[in-house]
């Protein structure tokens, strides 16, 4: 395979990251949603740790997303 | 280069240019042009100024400019008290800074006022200054660790009740995971910035190149691409707050680590 084409190749696999980031920033907000369902009252005291965990989760996406831009742009 | 394809370079909107042709200005041996990064910085700090100085009458009763400046305030002191407890107070101003330069910021390089003309640049899509605002954080970290705790600071990387065995393997990730805060901190603003407005540009292109094709392509593409773009700078409006939030958030945490230790 030619070196570009491995590259471009490469950067469409990292969208598997942004896919599985997806996967764990909708888990992160539904369970959230269905505990604060069960017990309203204890909701809003979780929000700060609802967005920690948001954040790492996205973070790791964005990694993914990274890789795929030095792939394209750097490498 | 894989955008050459198309008409529009999604990656040309991060591109630093100097203005009023200072491309040649010098400092002790540094180019210091007054690029469109540096505009829009300084557009973002007068509007911020203005923003807080007409919110500072300090009235009795709050008319609906201090009123919007006031319940910033308290969002962030909250966030303090909530995260930091009493301690946090002294932070406010700094937290309250950061929190509204990032947001006014992400703000800003979403305004539509390309139609006009002009180019509005986001600079926290850069990862220089995403990366300066992370290491003044994680400086205030450091100052307020070492300063109140003196060498305790570093009881900071072993947990209380963690078995001796145990010390040296967790002492060795929270290290790691103590010293890699600051990157992830800017990554997490610039990626986050980047994606979004690279996505913009993406979908825009489809809608010119998609109109420009014909009236088929224009009905099956350039329609449905234009009616995302929307739904995605909404979406876009949304993020540019939650990072902001999380940005502030997380520096507040970790200021609680300095503050407090385990």
């Amino acid at each position: 395979m030619e070196a570009e084409a491995a590259k471009l190749v490469g950067a469409g696999l990292a969208a598997i990251g942004a896919g599985m980031a997806a996967i764990g920033v909708g888990n992160v907000f539904g369970s959230f949603l269905e505990s604060a369902l069960r017990n309203p009252g204890a909701a809003d005291g979780q929000q700060g740790r609802l967005f920690i965990g948001f954040a790492a989760a996205e973070l790791l996406g964005l990694l993914a997303f990274v890789v795929a831009m030095i792939l394209i742009f750097v490498a | 280069m894989a955008a050459e394809q198309g008409k529009v370079d999604p990656m040309k909107q991060f591109q630093i240019e100097p203005l009023f042709g200072s491309a040649n200005w010098e400092l002790a041996g540094f180019n210091i042009a007054f690029t469109n990064s540096a505009l829009w910085m300084a557009i973002t700090v007068i509007l911020l100024w203005t923003f807080v100085a007409g919110g500072m009458k300090r009235e009795l009763v709050p008319g609906r400019w201090q009123m919007a400046v006031e319940s910033f305030t308290g969002f962030i002191d909250d966030m303090l008290e909530a995260n930091v407890g009493k301690e946090g107070r002294k932070y406010v101003s700094y937290i309250f800074s950061l929190f509204m330069f990032i947001l006014f910021a992400n703000l800003l390089g979403l305004l539509p006022i390309g139609v006009l003309g002009l180019h509005p640049f986001t600079f926290t899509s850069h990862f220089t200054v995403t990366g300066v605002l992370a290491v003044i954080s994680f400086s205030i970290v450091l100052v307020v660790g070492f300063w109140k705790h003196g060498i305790k600071f570093f009881t900071l990387f072993v947990p209380h009740g963690t078995p001796a065995a145990m010390v040296l393997p967790i002492a060795l990730i929270e290290f790691f995971s103590f010293m890699i805060r600051p990157f992830s901190l800017a990554l997490r603003l610039f990626v986050a910035m980047m994606a979004g407005h690279v996505l913009l540009k993406v979908l825009s292109s489809f809608v010119i190149d998609g109109l420009n094709a014909g009236v088929g392509t224009s009905l099956m593409v350039a329609i449905p691409s234009f009616a995302l773009m929307i739904a995605i700078s909404a979406l876009e409006i949304l993020v540019a707050g939650i990072q902001a939030y999380v940005f502030a958030l997380l520096t507040s945490l970790y200021i609680n680590d300095a503050e407090h230790l385990h």
